[in-house]
């Protein structure tokens, strides 16, 4: 039961990450895993409504920010009778550490969730060191 | 008053009543998954929701008279050995989820659309049940 009855519910961003926003619509936090791999670092935000052309990468400094246009979809000529959820943009920012490469990250919409791949530089890249046996 | 009024009068299904009204207020504020968004007229439903990252022919779709029942599941990336997580906080595994109508739906006509992680169903009303507007004929 505990797996059927379980409760997500979207979280509204606190506040703008960076600076006061011109558009007056509802701002959510994605809810993200990242993954560390060997070569590299995944990134993957649940962005439902978003895809390729409205999600916005950038990466400022040490600061990459994902941010979401989501377009509201209205059905013609019915009325809302039930709202368990909020529609709006979506945006977080995350500070990188120095060793991704910042030339090579890749991005890509499926679904509506967005996946990030930041692969880590070479000088960072965990080295396997093998231990031979004495002759 | 009228006669059925006298006839019905029963404290206990007065207390039912009142705790079927408590136990909805109590239940809306806790919201089953996925969250869903309906739209309604007079003839058909709307009923969206956020399900991104599924393969649409992994959410089973099923109505029967009023109710609708959303269910599926989705699997997210698993970090491997030596792989590690620093944040987990996507949702996996199974949901299932009953959302009862305001009026019998037209199952063969209900259309399903999945795009950008939204899934949007049309459930129109069975034409049985319709409002008919009753001509008085004239003598």
């Amino acid at each position: 039961m505990a797996e059927t009855t379980k409760e997500i519910k979207k979280k509204e961003a606190k506040s703008p990450e960076r600076a006061e926003r011109t558009r007056s619509r509802r701002l959510y936090r994605p809810d993200v895993d990242i993954i560390e791999k060997d070569a590299e670092i995944v990134l993957i935000a649940d962005m439902p409504g978003v895809d390729e052309k409205s999600v916005d990468i950038t990466l400022e400094k040490n600061v990459l920010t994902i941010h979401g246009c989501v377009e509201p979809e209205v059905p013609e000529k019915l009325k809302l009778a039930e709202s368990e959820y909020g529609v709006g943009d979506y945006e977080r920012a995350f500070t990188l550490s120095d060793e991704i490469d910042r030339e090579k990250i890749q991005a890509t919409v499926k679904n509506g969730v967005l996946k990030l791949i930041l692969p880590k530089a070479e000088a960072a890249r965990a080295r396997k060191i093998e231990v031979k046996a004495e002759a | 008053m009228l006669w059925s009024d006298l006839e019905f009068f029963d404290p206990w299904r007065e207390i039912e009543r009142m705790e079927k009204v408590l136990s909805r207020l109590t239940a809306r504020s806790r919201v089953e998954f996925p969250a869903v968004n309906l739209w309604l007229n007079g003839d058909e439903a709307v009923v969206t929701t956020e399900l991104p990252g599924i393969e649409p022919g992994n959410i089973d779709i099923s109505v029967i008279g009023k109710s609708l029942t959303l269910r599926g599941s989705r699997q997210t990336e698993e970090a491997k050995e030596g792989e590690s997580y620093h944040r987990r906080e996507r949702w996996y595994g199974k949901f299932s989820k009953k959302i009862e109508l305001p009026f019998n739906v037209d199952a063969d006509k209900v259309t399903a659309k999945y795009s950008k992680g939204v899934l949007t169903l049309h459930l129109p009303r069975a034409e049985a049940e319709k409002p008919r507007k009753i001509s008085i004929a004239a003598e």
